[in-house]
């Protein structure tokens, strides 16, 4: 038993790691300075993932900005009030949103957004992303909350505390951990979503700030860099990659830090 | 002295099922008053009638009046939020929030905004913890995490999280049953000395605590109040042979 499971538990390591440092391997050789400020130009004359990087981290900021708030307010709803009939819609809803392929977001925002507005832009990508990420956060966030003991609940009501203020005061704040987690998971489950992005911001070679303007992000460079033919441009997608992985698992031991648990 | 909670016909539901069948008890003001009875025996669905903590199951229904300083508490105009405030309550499990020792107590008086500054916050949060005679054992780490300390020092935390509130009332549900023998002993000595101040109904599985805690017990069987006496003539010579059946360990 304890070995079969041991065994498990290490291939699954083993095969993350191999993925990690073929990916190291190949990539690293090719991240520099100006790989990482640059814009991309054309072949032998260099060129980066500059407006990449930060085209991503806009269209996240955006996508989290919407799709966390919102993410956790539904799971709440759904773990303190959701018994009824429309608490069970909304979470076979969420449960089926979950399931759906990310393109299908990206076409029905090129639906909603792109096609009546004329252009791609950052704010059509940004609702796709955070269309993804709702769903995501309200679950593990129900998930998270009805872990909280009754108890709990009751020693703040019996200390005469509305219901709001017990959710807000006491569940919320003994779920951070859990609904920190979940909300990472849904970070880094978009900043990798590149199909979305496709139909609605598109893509870009320059450095851009404008949210009604198409936005570069580092899914959709890797993308163009990974079907060139170019073997420079295939180094150039391996370290695009490298940075992307970089980037994600920066920001996860951010939040971990800052929501680790202090009481 | 008079009674400071007067109870009436009170029936109780889950659903379909009758947990507590025509109960009629009055609790005397700044006196000691403790239910025992065998498991199930409906005295903590009882206990929890008397803050309307019972609201929060779904199914849950009452007849019958409950009166606290002569106001019905089941009257439609009844501010629940308020009445939680005035009557305080401690439960089975210690249940500290996830934050410090001083914010544990400190909520209570905050979300009510019964302080006037921060001193005066600080003073109250003192002031309850000495009344729950934790503070000697806590005053040098009050910015830690509640769960640090141990499982008796936690009940009597939320002790004085109760009394912070300064409710009229505490009720007390199983508070040392997950005890261990010393720390249940300063959980007793502190029930007898907070009765010079408030009126205190203690759930209990230990007869000998209520014996020691109480002036007045209320036996419970199957839902019904089998018989309520002062504490001295229940445990010497009870009127109702079921009493005696239970307090002398023929059953339950």
């Amino acid at each position: 038993m304890t070995v079969t499971t041991a065994a498990c538990a290490f291939g699954v390591v083993a095969v993350l790691l191999v993925i990690l440092g073929f990916i190291t391997y190949q990539g690293i050789s090719s991240v520099s300075w100006e790989f990482l400020v640059d814009t991309p130009k054309p072949v032998g004359e260099g060129g980066g993932i500059g407006n990449a990087i930060v085209g991503s981290l806009i269209l996240l900021g955006l996508a989290s900005a919407v799709g966390i708030p919102v993410g956790v307010a539904v799971g709440t709803y759904l773990a303190e009030l959701g018994g009824n009939w429309f608490g069970k819609t909304v979470r076979f809803v969420a449960d089926t949103m979950i399931g759906v392929p990310s393109i299908v977001f990206g076409v029905f925002i090129y639906g909603l957004i792109v096609v009546r507005q004329g252009y791609f832009s950052t704010l059509a990508g940004s609702a796709a992303l955070a269309l993804i990420m709702i769903p995501i956060v309200a679950r593990t966030t129900e998930e998270m909350i009805k872990l909280v003991p009754n108890t709990m609940r009751e020693g703040a009501l019996a200390l005469g505390a509305p219901q709001w203020r017990v959710t807000v005061d006491i569940v919320l704040p003994a779920a951070m951990a859990g609904i920190a987690t979940g909300a990472m998971l849904a970070v880094a489950r978009v900043l990798g979503e590149t199909a979305p992005l496709l139909f609605t911001a598109f893509g870009s070679r320059f450095y851009n700030i404008y949210l009604d303007e198409p936005m570069a992000s580092l899914t959709v460079q890797i993308y163009h860099y990974a079907i060139s033919p170019f073997e420079e441009w295939h180094a150039k997608a391996w370290a695009a990659t490298l940075v992307l992985i970089t980037l994600i698992l920066g920001i996860n031991i951010l939040v971990r830090f800052v929501t680790r648990r202090r009481f | 002295m008079g009674n400071k909670i007067e109870v009436s016909n009170l029936n109780f539901y889950y659903g379909k099922a009758q947990a507590l069948y025509d109960i009629s008890l009055a609790v005397p003001e700044r006196e000691v008053v403790a239910f025992i009875g065998p498991s199930g025996c409906g005295k903590s669905t009882f206990l929890r009638t008397l803050n309307r903590m019972n609201d929060t199951i779904p199914s849950a229904r009452v007849d019958g009046t409950v009166t606290i300083d002569g106001r019905n508490i089941y009257a439609p105009d009844t501010d629940v939020v308020s009445l939680r405030r005035r009557v305080g309550m401690v439960f089975q499990k210690s249940n500290p929030f996830p934050k410090s020792i001083f914010e544990n107590v400190a909520y209570g008086i905050r979300i009510n905004r019964i302080h006037q500054n921060k001193a005066d916050l600080a003073e109250r949060v003192e002031k309850a913890l000495r009344d729950a005679a934790l503070w000697d054992e806590v005053k040098d780490r009050l910015n830690e995490s509640a769960y640090g300390i141990s499982g008796g020092q936690q009940q009597r935390l939320c002790i004085a999280r109760a009394l912070a509130v300064q409710p009229d009332i505490i009720l007390m549900d199983e508070p040392a049953s997950a005890l261990d023998p010393i720390a249940t002993q300063k959980i007793e000595e502190l029930v007898v000395e907070l009765k010079n101040n408030y009126s205190i109904v203690i759930v209990t599985h230990n007869m000998q605590q209520a014996a020691r805690v109480s002036d007045k017990t209320a036996f419970f069987m199957l839902g019904k109040l089998i018989e309520y006496n002062s504490t001295q003539k229940m445990f010497t010579s009870p009127d109702e042979k079921l009493t005696e059946d239970y307090i002398t360990g023929r059953f339950g």
